[in-house]
């Protein structure tokens, strides 16, 4: 992992400068480098680790987090890119002490062992069911594959989502 | 990461000003932010060009679509025209990635996406693509991934886009703006082969911005497949991929578009091939027959030497499945 606070800017390029982010629903403006990944100015800068860096190439999914309702990998975009987006974390998902269905749905179906794949995991399928493209559990599969599980508990993540598709009605029974 | 200032461009004019050589253009990020961490590419200064106008897919005059360069592969895959129209351009870009990365991916930036020869991501090794002269590690070094058509000695890479494996069978044209006006280039002349200078992937100039994708009218929605050979079957790039695409009358080939990837430094197609089975009768034995000419020339490398078998085997399943195909959109 390359820290942030590590580079020098060339002449000319002023190393940080204030943005603003708008994150589950608050504005928090904060100065940063612009070769600072959205993934980094929620881990580094503003203490949200819920989102978990993996691999930091978009190849496992940890870092998932929702932009304007879709999903993304906060690993290979730039924090200053999302100025005026809407970004959704984990952190964002639970009303108060009430947890979201698909948080529930993990924990009744036991759908994680070390946890640390989970936060992606469930912003994933946040996403997913926002798209509305997955109507049986062999299409969740499909379109869940960009967040993998070391821990192998793939089965049961997938039951824990289509559990909550069934509730509301979304997948062909 | 290197350091780099960051500028958002709202009009093709601005984006263009501010384009010099130090200077890249950033759409969706996945693979330059990628390639930057892993030192293989830097920038003075990143132009995003996310928040330029091309975000929507319009009905061409000519009876094709216009694709915005600036949409994202999930909106262009999903949208109702090319579910409808273009099937098989969904189908391809569905066929890549992840559905994460589908949505930051964007139309432009697939197109230029580099190869994921691993030398090329690897700067403590010679690569000519990376560091011009500097050799080629893969011609003697693992090459399972590599190309078997088209290569040169100074480079085997493959290119490794889905989408654009169908933009080449459907003889897509690419739009482009630069400093001195605009101009189209037909998609098989976009990319290139690697000859002696193989840093160039494509025939754009630095300074040019890619705008839109323009698709003629006929999508082959009756009879078209995507067929993409990988390690596992999602988020895995191609080891062969085919798009075919045929039309028919009764049960002679009127018309027919076979493209392949993970098998040149471009999406290969061969019309002369093709041409060969037009006027045939869609059998697999004439099937057959076009496999073995598009593979005529190709040349092994070792590890990549089975890629020669299994691109004929994926022809002729390719084709076979797009002769009974039907579009049910
Ligand atoms: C883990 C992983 C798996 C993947 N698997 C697949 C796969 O199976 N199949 C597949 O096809 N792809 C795959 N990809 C690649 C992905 O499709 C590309 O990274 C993506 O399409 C690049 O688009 P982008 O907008 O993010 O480009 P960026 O990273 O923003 O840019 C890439 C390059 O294009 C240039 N550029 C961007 N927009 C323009 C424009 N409008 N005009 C001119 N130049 C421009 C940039 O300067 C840069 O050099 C994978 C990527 C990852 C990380
Ligand atoms: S195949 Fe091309 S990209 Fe790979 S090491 Fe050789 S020159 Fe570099
Ligand atoms: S940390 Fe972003 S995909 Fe692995
Ligand atoms: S629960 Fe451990 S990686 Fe998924």
């Amino acid at each position: 992992m390359s820290l942030i606070f590590e580079s020098e800017a060339p002449a000319g390029v002023s190393s940080t400068s204030p943005i603003t982010l708008k994150i589950n629903g608050s504005e928090k403006q904060f100065p940063i480098a612009p070769w600072t990944t959205l993934l980094d100015a929620l881990r580094e800068h503003l203490d949200m680790t819920g989102t978990k860096k993996g691999c930091d190439h978009g190849q496992c999914g940890a870092c998932t987090v929702l932009v304007n309702g879709k999903r993304i990998n906060s690993c290979l975009t730039l924090a200053v890119m999302q100025e005026g987006n809407d970004i959704q974390t984990i952190e964002g998902l639970s009303k108060g002490e009430q947890l979201h269905p698909l948080q529930e749905a993990f924990i009744e179906h036991d759908a994680f062992q070390c946890g640390y794949c989970t936060p992606g995991q469930i912003c994933s399928a946040v996403g997913l069911m926002n798209e509305g493209k997955a109507h049986n559990a062999s299409e969740i599969r499909e379109l869940m594959s960009g967040n993998l599980c070391r821990c192998g508990a793939y089965t049961n993540i997938v039951d824990a989502i289509e559990d909550v598709m069934k509730k509301e009605g979304r997948v062909n029974q | 990461m290197n350091p780099f200032a960051y500028t958002r461009a709202y009009g093709v004019d601005t984006a263009l000003d501010e384009k010099t050589d130090v200077a890249q253009y950033i759409g969706g990020g996945t693979n330059l932010i990628d390639l930057m961490k892993e030192d293989v590419m830097h920038s003075e200064l990143l132009i995003d060009v996310n928040h330029l106008p091309f975000h929507t897919i319009e009905e061409t005059e000519a009876g094709g679509v216009r694709l915005g360069a600036m949409m994202t592969n999930a909106e262009t895959a999903y949208h109702p025209l090319i579910e409808e129209r273009y099937p098989l351009l969904s189908k391809a870009i569905l066929s890549g990635a992840s559905p994460q990365l589908r949505n930051m991916a964007t139309n432009g930036g697939n197109l230029m996406q580099r190869t994921r020869c691993y030398y090329f991501y690897d700067t403590a090794t010679p690569c000519n693509k990376r560091q011009p002269g500097s050799g080629c590690s893969a011609i003697n070094g693992f090459n399972r991934i590599h190309a078997i058509l088209g290569t040169s000695s100074e480079c085997i890479a493959t290119h490794p886009s889905d989408m654009c494996v169908a933009l080449a069978a459907l003889d897509a044209v690419v739009h482009v703006s630069g400093k001195n006006g605009k101009r189209t280039i037909p998609f098989t002349e976009f990319h290139r082969l690697p000859e002696l200078n193989p840093e160039k992937d494509n025939t754009l100039q630095s300074d040019e911005l890619i705008t839109e994708i323009e698709l003629p009218a006929e999508g082959f929605k009756d009879h078209f497949t995507y067929i993409k050979i990988r390690d596992r079957q999602s988020y895995a790039f191609a080891l062969v991929s085919v798009a075919a695409a045929l039309q028919l009358d009764g049960d002679t080939v009127r018309d027919v578009r076979i493209a392949l990837g993970g098998v040149a430094h471009k999406p290969w197609r061969d019309q002369g091939a093709e041409s060969l089975l037009k006027g045939k009768k869609a059998t697999e034995e004439n099937f057959e027959q076009v496999a073995e000419t598009i593979l005529a020339n190709a040349q092994g490398f070792g590890h990549n030497t089975f890629k020669i078998e299994l691109a004929k085997r994926a022809i002729i399943r390719a084709l076979s499945e797009a002769l009974v195909n039907q579009h049910h959109a």
